[in-house]
């Protein structure tokens, strides 16, 4: 369904990217982790045509996006839940989700969309006259979300939802996660640094090291990878 | 209030006096005069002294205040109050504005004067909100949005004079010509944000200015357009003696002869021009569009990933910024009978800023009340001759320390409740 080959990202003569090759299947989740610094939000950003590839092409459905612009890879059923959340924080929840189908407005399906979205997380709901800004981290995540689901994405791409939020709060939403992907068919492809939650999620996983992939595999695999739990896992196995 | 606070407020009062001390004595305590041959110095230390001891004594009754801000709130209960009753009476509040100023012309004690400081004010009350939709909502911080009120009074001017079509057909073609400019500043500012905007829109205002001066054939240079026409009552003119044939406004309607008559009308005319400008940005706030704006404030990243594109919703806010502003302009134009480049420096572009920002950014009855405070209170200082400005700067420092985030700094929610949409 998307198809990353040999995508090569620089920010001015700063290379991010070395030749990044990943493919999503339709239905699947798949996770990419890797440390800091490795790339993973380049490659996101270089999804969804905020950065440019200088190299290397992406496919979606067949069809080449390296060279459109954001809005029209939304428009084709792509949408980035972007890393620390970017929630509008003086908007309220309601109009943070309205705009989430800003590209979807004319398809009139808003206010049962908008229904979905609290069914899946009913704190939204409570809080829907609320400023964005007032909500708390993990509200905030599942707020970015939400609005994301709103442009109704056949694939959806996490950037760390686990940051910055309480460790109760990331189950719930890695729980929304699974359910997306189970319940309303939407392939998941996340970025996480949280190596344990984002492979045992995952149906498939790619490790990502100094802009290119080092490992891949199955989520299953790759926990018990010796590698990956020396480098990933070291601690966070116990609990 | 504990002695070290005062102690503390006392030291830093005197603080301020020394940067005062540093900025008056130069500039106002060293006086050039001519006398005979050749410059001299007049020193005025009394002056100096005078002004300093001002800004301690200013200094530190504004310290103490905001040390007691809890047994002591006079000023900001009363500002939050205020806030309050336009926030949950909005529309009361709206409506009786509306209906004073409609009834405003013909109340007792209105003579020439106040309509003339009345239209000013709403001159720059449309103007502050016109660049609301720019800077309030699409959060571009825009200095040079003079250009497009010059564009609007050019175009208007030029048209009028050259064509001889009436105002109700050059305003809209006025307004045009100053969105075209808009988005022609838009273009090569798109990627610019914050401070780097803000010094490319400074620039293209002073270009503006400048062309205007210099492109003699066309604008007649620093001389400026002499003999624009007047508006004309749908079709009727304000003229004591009308041509052989032709009615005017005050023989039609049986009236005595008053140049009030075209006050008035001038009067109505920015009233209603005014009042469109803030309908629409009401109604656009709700559309897409308008939505797109305050999410490009908020966060671009976040608008791209949400398939917002940038491009489009910066180039209209600044088209339709620039057309009230234009429209502005075109009144200007019709109003003053003649325009020059003098009429828009760059302190026009500040004072708009100042009333947008000093209102509460993107609040629309912040607009009004910053315009009447700021203009109203420069005007009612005229006596002052020179010094006025210091009113204007006072009611600016005023504003800033008592509500720093504006007159009205609440947002109002475009969706009330999910389902409820009246």
């Amino acid at each position: 369904m998307l198809k990353i080959s040999n995508v090569e990202t620089f920010y001015g003569k700063i290379q991010a990217l070395r030749g990044v090759d990943i493919d999503v299947n339709d239905g699947e989740i798949v996770s990419l982790i890797g440390s800091n610094g490795a790339g993973k939000s380049t490659l996101l950003m270089t999804i969804s045509g905020v950065n440019k590839a200088r190299n290397g092409n992406i496919t979606f459905n067949g069809k080449r996006i390296e060279n459109r612009q954001p809005h029209k890879i939304v428009d084709l059923g792509i949408c980035q839940v972007p890393e620390g959340r970017r929630i509008f924080s003086r908007l309220t929840v309601e109009e943070n989700l309205r705009l989430g189908a800003f590209t979807n407005e004319k398809g009139k399906h808003f206010e049962t969309d908008i229904k979905e979205v609290y069914d899946l997380f009913p704190v939204l709901s409570d809080r829907k006259t609320q400023r964005g800004g007032t909500l708390s981290g993990g509200e905030q995540q599942m707020l970015a979300i939400g609005r994301a689901l709103m442009s109704k994405p056949k694939v959806l791409l996490l950037d760390e939802p686990s940051l910055g939020i309480a460790p109760k709060l990331v189950n719930q939403i890695f729980a929304s996660i699974k359910n997306i992907n189970k319940e309303k068919n939407v392939t998941i492809f996340l970025v996480e640094q949280n190596a344990k939650k984002a492979l045992e999620l995952a149906d498939r996983a790619y490790v990502l090291v100094n802009g290119k992939v080092t490992i891949m595999g199955s989520g299953q695999d790759l926990l018990k990878n010796k590698d990956i739990q020396a480098a990933y896992l070291e601690g966070g196995t116990k609990n | 209030m504990e002695k070290q606070d005062i102690i503390k407020s006392f030291k830093d009062s005197l603080f301020t006096g020394l940067i005062a001390l540093a900025l008056f004595g130069p500039i106002v305590g060293l006086r050039t005069a001519s006398k005979g041959e050749g410059l001299f110095i007049t020193p005025q230390w009394g002056v100096v002294l005078l002004l300093v001891g001002l800004c301690i004594l200013g200094r530190f009754l504004i310290n103490i205040n905001s040390a007691r801000k809890t047994e002591f709130k006079f000023l900001s209960t009363l500002t939050s109050k205020f806030s309050n009753i336009t926030d949950d009476k909005a529309k009361h509040f709206a409506i009786t504005g509306i209906l004073f100023a409609v009834v405003f012309p013909f109340l007792p004690f209105t003579d020439r004067y106040f309509m003339d400081v009345a239209i000013m004010i709403l001159t720059y009350i449309m103007l502050g909100w016109g660049l609301n939709i720019v800077v309030g909502l699409a959060g571009l911080l825009d200095l040079g949005y003079v250009a497009f009120y010059a564009v609007g009074a050019y175009s208007y001017a030029l048209i009028a004079t050259t064509f001889g079509w009436s105002f109700w057909i050059c305003l809209p073609l006025a307004g045009l010509f100053a969105a075209f400019f808009g988005i022609l500043l838009g273009f090569p500012v798109l990627r610019l944000r914050g401070d780097y905007l803000a010094i490319v829109t400074l620039g293209f205002g002073e270009i503006i200015r400048i062309i205007l001066i210099n492109w003699y054939e066309v604008t007649n240079g620093p001389d400026g357009i002499t003999g624009i026409p007047r508006p004309s009552f749908f079709g009727l003119p304000f003229k004591r003696s009308p041509d052989e044939g032709e009615m005017s406004f005050h023989t039609f309607f049986g009236l005595e002869y008053s140049t009030m008559h075209r006050i008035i009308f001038l009067y109505y005319l920015i009233l209603v021009l005014a009042l469109i400008t803030n309908y629409f940005t009401l109604k656009i706030r709700k559309l897409p569009v308008g939505r797109a704006w305050e999410a490009l404030r908020e966060d671009e990243i976040a608008c791209k990933s949400l398939g917002v594109n940038p491009t489009n919703t910066k180039l209209t806010a600044f088209a339709i910024g620039a057309m009230f502003g234009g429209f502005a302009g075109s009144f200007f134009a019709t109003r003053q009978a003649f325009i020059s480049p003098e009429s828009f420096t760059f302190i026009e572009s500040a004072i708009i800023v100042a009333i947008v920002v000093l209102g509460g950014m993107g609040s629309q009855t912040g607009v009004v009340l910053a315009s009447i405070f700021l203009i109203g209170i420069t005007e009612i200082f005229r006596d002052l001759e020179q010094y006025r400005m210091i009113a204007f700067g006072g009611a600016m420092v005023l504003i800033m320390v008592f509500k720093p985030k504006g007159i009205l700094a609440n947002r109002k929610p475009t969706i009330l409740m999910h389902g409820d949409n009246k």
